[in-house]
């Protein structure tokens, strides 16, 4: 009876929402079909006809019906259509087949959401600021920020500034001092830039195919790159990318479509590449292509063996490190580190903030730093600046450690105590065994720092209280470990902290970057949880979001992936090796896999997300090479912006910015590795990300492009579950503890709930302590996992011992000449010890994380950051990437401030703008990776680029050969005065053949019909 | 009456150029007549971010100045002006209008500090205009102001008599004071830009080893008159700041015990690192 009663009530809820909502009127004109709803014996149903709009209903079983939604029994169906809706019961209704739904997918599909519009279409958000301004809120991956929205335009974006009703900040008392953070949030330079993004000209607006790709005929894959496209209907898009999908299957076998994604993405929840793309990857089936640890390198690869942390990819727990480093250390030494570059990550300026209290010299804390480049973070604040040649800043950490044994400068009983293998290592440094001394002078010969200098730094350091700070975090990350010695450096760093007796007051990992004192305990998914991914291996999702936001899982049959760094190989010669990045145990680093897997189909087709990896990976003129084979048959690109590989594809498939789809998110809120990332802000903030504006052009939101491709395949209520985009949204919020805190409407209405600060007696305790006071692990963070404890679950390390091992003994059982189990320092293959390469080019090249714009995002564009010379220099109505080189230098090239120079080496060559400036040392040169601009200005792979993409000339090599680890942030390049050429052959430029150069700024136009993503219609 | 200003701590600024993203933000794409028509997207920098690196490798030191329209209470574009087109409002805010202002080129180069701008589209000139018609709605800083993570940047609203106290009090200064134009904009450290160094590193050998010399004292003279003293640090290193730029010759003497005196002749133009001076 009461199903019966619902599903009258169901048809008055169409009328009702009709009359209501004009939008609902014409989604009703959609569609014409006959839905049904019964119970599987027929015993109760209702059927709804959908007909030009309008609605009819009548009680009964008919067997004309388009679709069908069968429940078991009339009260299982009651249950399940009563909102509010309960997914687990659903979910395990579906599992147990006691609901099904029947018919055309794509028609179920739409009565489905269509079902569910009618709950959702009276949600309201935003707060009306009068003069027709409505304020909503997003996030960005560089802040939340308040987005003003008048007539379908967004004004302006700005900071959120707390109102009354906000909680107040946290205070840390320390040596008689008060630290309190402003009651407002931060924007990194890339947050702020966001408006001008939206609105780029380089929106892909709508869906695109290559003029000469017919996926019925010719399909020339040599032309990517090199031809335009012209625009055709969202239909035949997705009918090509459907029917591509199901080729690939067909011809060649499951897996022969891979995905690639990079690695960040618009900020949100639900549109995540771990989200709704995990979600459509699975079901669809795919060869991922495996991510190296990313900016983790040396940290995973290399300083897990030390102290284990594999959950955190290798890098340190950071808890109450920003109270204790406030009240008890004395010295903060910054190894690689630019958290003011970087802002952590995701962080904004929230560190800034932080880091400008040491400015005050009551508090007595002194700073270090070391760096080749005086970076952002050295300039900010003031300390002895080291500038070690690239790569070789292991040496002169051993040199530290080295004056610390001679001079009895560590902490002998925490050595003896709490660590294992000291004396391996202490022989090693001693010159026992290669009987080279690790001497301050030693080091000297490697990495250019006065021997003096290194140690006076470390008696200041053995008398002192100190905080090492390697990498953006302060705990890894970032830094020196993504260069060829990045393995090193971790692992040297880990044995420096060791020494010092690592967990005691003042005597720990960071920068002020993580460890504020912010409620931990208050569950809000981060991004790596997985949002509506269903997937229970690629996410964190099985820690607590599956059970918190029931789904439908998903899961990947083909078992074969493509490392990443190895791709254009995998494709160009049909095979390639890599070590996977999983970080549940130490071990699983160890375990190689190849590509192709046994008796799997080698990729034929890829689905490409964006189009950072020209810029972000290593020696990338590889993957022109490889977008150009024809064993790439197809290549579709679902991308934002048309920029980078998505010049490279067959299709375009123009995806929406999230100001223009709903989600949800956490600043910050990164999960999985990145566990509590919200550390590195003052205010925990979480972010209803309202559409401001409708989406540009004919772009979409991804999920609404995966659901399309999806009811192609049969798949789209498997992959929506029936639901909108914005209902995933609610559900989210259902599953977190918000709902305690602050209703769904208020939620919309305000757009912001800030988790008020913890309580000073429940502040989580400081990293590490518990293992100097020998005491069971009482850090909120669910790893190492429970079997990882050698001894007593919480007791110790993950290392083998538990402790920290000088001797690592996983690296024992491994073994790897490039990593001996005490770490020993190995020259760099890229620099000073290169031979002939280093004779021709003479200049080490940094490439690190870029300051204005985050990876690609944010770069390029026609974006703001333009605007800013220290991004990028205007040369005749171009706007050049910058490169940094010792005024020296330049002065011996001839080269003076904002020339165009050729940055080039035998991978390629990229035309820069040049900054000469004292910030180097001699033989160096800085420029920030990820330009989002590839713009070869003829043949692609073939001539000069004018984009920036500094990775065209970085080795690709592996920092060993048995992990899967990037090492190409330094590179030897030369730098020339730019002849206007356009096209590359770098003897032809060493003056092997003479040609009439062309005035700097006066550069040939690339040539039209080679214009790349070039759009005819 | 109260009126507007903007202190900048030199000091405090990362040049992380969020005041000019956030002004790009309000004014590219944006008509706010009469207060401004919108920003050309490229080619203004309405707040321009100035900065000087001092020194060498590896002592050097960066200093970064965003200026823009400083609101002068003796503005040249104000008198130059045709037609009315610029006014000093009450609160201070000087205002360019941009329709009155049309063809007038002229006003680009009224201001000694270079920052009108010239909209070439609009064929009217253009500065920052303090975010008035922000402020005008209730605003109580500025855009920039807003969005500056150290603070570097703050706005005032207060009669002249009490920013004199605050400018005496804190040794505020402004940008080019020759010019007389009589800034709104202060500026805190303004030193870091616009003064120079002296820096050096003292070393001696002993038992074959070459170390930093710590605790010697480092006198600086010139023509014989002493200017300042110095004690070196654990590196060796010294530094004598705020001298005034192409000051020319300089002596820094060096006394550390068990070591006879140093001396070391210095010229000043731009900053100078004399690096490693052995005893």
């Amino acid at each position: 009876m009461k199903f019966a009663i619902i599903l009258f009530g169901m048809a008055q809820l169409f009328k009702i929402t009709a009359w209501r909502y004009p939008k609902f009127r014409e989604r009703l004109k959609e569609r014409n079909l006959v839905a049904q709803i019964k119970t599987m014996d027929n015993s109760v149903g209702r059927w709804f006809r959908f007909e030009n709009g309008r609605v009819t209903t009548g009680a009964g079983v008919r067997d004309d019906a388009d679709i069908c939604m069968a429940f078991k029994d009339a009260a299982l169906a009651a249950k399940l259509l009563m909102p509010p809706i309960d997914w687990l019961d659903q979910i395990n209704a579906l599992k147990d087949f006691k609901l099904s739904m029947t018919g055309d997918d794509g028609l179920a599909n739409w009565f489905a959401q269509t079902t569910m519009l009618t709950q959702s279409l009276g949600w309201k958000w935003g707060r009306d600021m009068g003069g027709g301004v409505l304020r909503t809120c997003n996030m960005t991956n560089g802040g939340p920020v308040f987005v003003d929205v008048k007539d379908g335009k967004i004004l302006r974006m700005t900071p959120i500034d707390f109102d009354e009703t906000d909680p107040g900040p946290w205070t840390i008392k320390a040596r008689g001092m008060e630290f309190t953070p402003p009651r407002r949030t931060t924007l990194a330079p890339h947050g702020q830039n966001a408006k001008s993004i939206v609105y780029s000209p380089d929106r892909c607006l709508y869906p695109m195919k290559r003029v000469d790709f017919d996926p019925n005929g010719a399909r020339n894959t040599h032309m990517r790159g090199k031809s335009g496209y012209e625009r055709i209907s969202w239909d035949e898009a997705i009918d090509i990318v459907a029917g591509e999908i199901k080729r690939a299957k067909r011809l060649h076998g499951p897996g022969a479509m891979a995905v690639s994604h990079g690695s960040h993405h618009t900020w949100g929840n639900i549109g995540y590449y771990l989200s709704a793309l995990y979600r459509f990857r699975n079901a669809v089936g795919h060869t991922p292509v495996h991510h190296n640890p990313d900016s983790w390198e040396g940290w995973y690869w290399g300083a897990v063996h030390h102290w284990g942390h594999s959950l955190r990819v290798g890098q340190s727990e950071t808890y109450g490190t920003v109270e204790d480093c406030l009240q008890n250390c004395d010295m903060i030494v910054f190894w690689a580190a630019d958290p003011e570059t970087t802002s952590g990550s995701y962080g904004a300026q929230e560190g800034t903030v932080r880091r400008q209290w040491l400015k005050d010299r009551k508090l007595g804390i002194d700073v270090v730093h070391v760096d080749p480049y005086y970076n952002q973070s050295a300039q900010f604040l003031p300390g002895k600046w080291f500038a070690p040649r690239p790569t070789t800043s292991v040496a002169m950490a051993m040199a530290i450690a080295y004056v610390w044994i001679r001079e009895g400068l560590y902490d002998k009983d925490y050595v003896a105590s709490h660590t294992v293998g000291f004396d391996v290592w202490k022989a090693y440094l001693l010159g026992e065994e290669d009987g080279i001394p690790k001497t301050p002078e030693w080091q000297e010969e490697e990495t250019g720092v006065p021997a003096r200098d290194v140690r006076a730094l470390a008696r200041d350091w053995g008398r002192k209280r100190v905080y090492l700070a390697p990498g953006g975090w302060g705990n890894g990350h970032g830094g020196a470990c993504r260069n060829q010695t990045g393995i090193q450096w971790a692992r040297v760093m880990v044995c420096l902290v060791a020494m010092q007796g690592l967990g005691k007051p003042g005597v720990n990992m960071g920068n002020l970057q993580w460890g504020c004192p912010l409620d931990f305990n208050f569950y809000f998914p981060g991004y790596a949880d997985g949002g509506m991914s269903g997937d229970l291996e690629g996410t964190a999702m099985p820690v607590e979001l599956y059970q918190r936001m029931p789904q439908l899982p998903t899961m990947n049959t083909p078992t074969q992936k493509i490392p990443r760094i190895h791709m254009p190989e995998a494709i160009l010669d049909g095979k390639a090796e890599g070590y996977p990045w999983v970080g549940k145990s130490i071990e699983h680093q160890f375990g190689k896999f190849g590509y192709p897997a046994p008796g799997h189909a080698k990729v034929s087709m890829l689905y490409k997300y964006g189009g950072s990896i020209l810029s972000t990976m290593n020696n990338t003129n590889r993957w022109v090479k490889m977008y150009q084979s024809e064993n790439l048959e197809f290549v579709v690109n679902q991308s934002i912006w048309n920029e980078g590989e998505a010049k490279f594809a067959d299709v375009i498939l123009p995806a929406c910015t999230n100001f223009e789809r709903p989600d949800i998110s956490e600043w910050a809120g990164l999960g999985g590795y990145g566990h509590h990332g919200q550390q590195q802000l003052n205010h925990r903030v979480i972010v209803f990300q309202a559409p401001a504006i409708e989406p540009m052009g004919e772009s979409k939101s991804d999920f609404w492009i995966f659901n399309e491709i999806c009811k192609r395949m049969g798949l789209s209520n498997y992959f929506s579950e029936g639901i909108n985009e914005i209902d995933w949204v609610k559900r989210m919020f259902d599953a977190s503890d918000m709902p305690e805190k602050i209703s769904w409407k208020q939620f919309l209405k305000k757009g912001y709930y800030v988790v008020p600060a913890e309580k000073e007696a429940l502040r989580a305790p400081v990293s590490f302590r518990w293992f100097w006071e020998n005491r069971k692990k009482d850090v909120p963070e669910p790893q190492p996992l429970p079997s990882d404890y050698a001894e007593e679950y919480l007791k110790g390390l993950q290392t083998q011992s538990g402790k920290l091992e000088f001797e690592c003994n996983s690296l024992k059982r491994f073994v790897d000449p490039e990593r001996p189990p005490v770490v020993k320092y190995v020259p760099s293959w890229e620099g000073r010890h290169s031979g002939e390469m280093f004779e021709k080019f003479p200049l080490q090249m940094l490439t690190p994380h870029s300051r204005y714009s985050f990876h690609t995002q944010g770069d390029g564009k026609d974006s703001f950051l333009l605007n800013i010379d220290d991004h990028r220099v205007e040369v005749g109505g171009w706007y050049y990437w910058v490169i940094r080189m010792n005024a020296e230098d330049a002065r011996a090239r001839g080269i003076k401030k904002h020339d165009l120079v050729k940055v080039h080496n035998d991978r390629g060559a990229v035309i820069c703008a040049a900054l000469p400036t004292n910030r180097l040392p001699r033989g160096v040169c800085h420029g920030y990776e990820s330009s989002a601009m590839y713009e070869p200005m003829g043949e692609p792979g073939r001539s000069v680029d004018r984009g920036g993409c500094l990775n065209l000339l970085t080795p690709e090599r592996t920092q060993t050969k048995t992990t899967h680890s990037l090492a190409g942030a330094n590179a030897l390049v030369e730098i020339v005065p730019w002849d206007g050429r356009t096209e590359y052959m770098s003897e032809a430029f060493a003056g092997a053949v003479k040609q009439d150069p062309l005035p700097p700024g006066k550069a040939e136009a690339p040539k039209d019909e080679m214009a790349p993503g070039k759009v005819i219609a | 009456m109260k009126k507007w200003n903007m202190v900048i701590d030199v000091a405090a600024c990362t040049n992380c150029n969020l005041c000019t993203l956030a002004t790009m933000d309000e004014y590219i794409g944006n008509d706010w007549s009469p207060y401004a028509a919108p920003m050309p997207k490229h080619g203004h920098k309405w707040i321009r971010i100035q900065q000087k690196e001092r020194g060498s490798v590896p002592f050097i030191d960066m200093a970064y100045v965003p200026a823009m329209c400083n609101h002068c209470d003796d503005a040249p574009c104000v008198q130059k002006a045709e037609n009315g087109a610029v006014t000093q409002r009450e609160d201070g805010i000087v205002l360019i209008d941009p329709d009155k202002a049309k063809g007038q080129k002229h006003l680009v180069d009224a201001c000694p500090y270079g920052h009108i701008w010239w909209n070439e589209e609009l064929q009217t000139p253009q500065a920052w205009p303090f975010d008035a018609h922000l402020i005008d709605q209730g605003w109580k800083q500025t855009r920039g102001a807003q969005s500056c993570p150290t603070a570097a940047m703050k706005v005032y609203c207060l009669e002249d008599a009490e920013i004199q106290r605050m400018v005496a009090d804190d040794g505020l200064e402004v940008l080019n004071p020759e010019f007389g134009t009589r800034p709104r904009i202060w500026y805190r450290n303004l030193w870091r830009y616009t003064t120079a160094f002296i820096g050096g590193s003292v070393s001696a050998e002993a038992g074959g080893l070459v170390d930093c010399v710590e605790g010697a004292k480092v006198t600086l003279t010139k023509d014989s008159a002493k200017q300042a003293e110095a004690v070196t640090d654990i590196y060796g290193d010294f530094k004598f700041d705020r001298l005034p730029e192409d000051s020319g010759a300089y002596t820094v003497e060096i006394e550390a015990q068990g070591h006879p005196k140093k001396t070391v002749e210095a010229t000043l133009g731009e900053s100078v690192y004399l690096g490693e001076i052995r005893l």
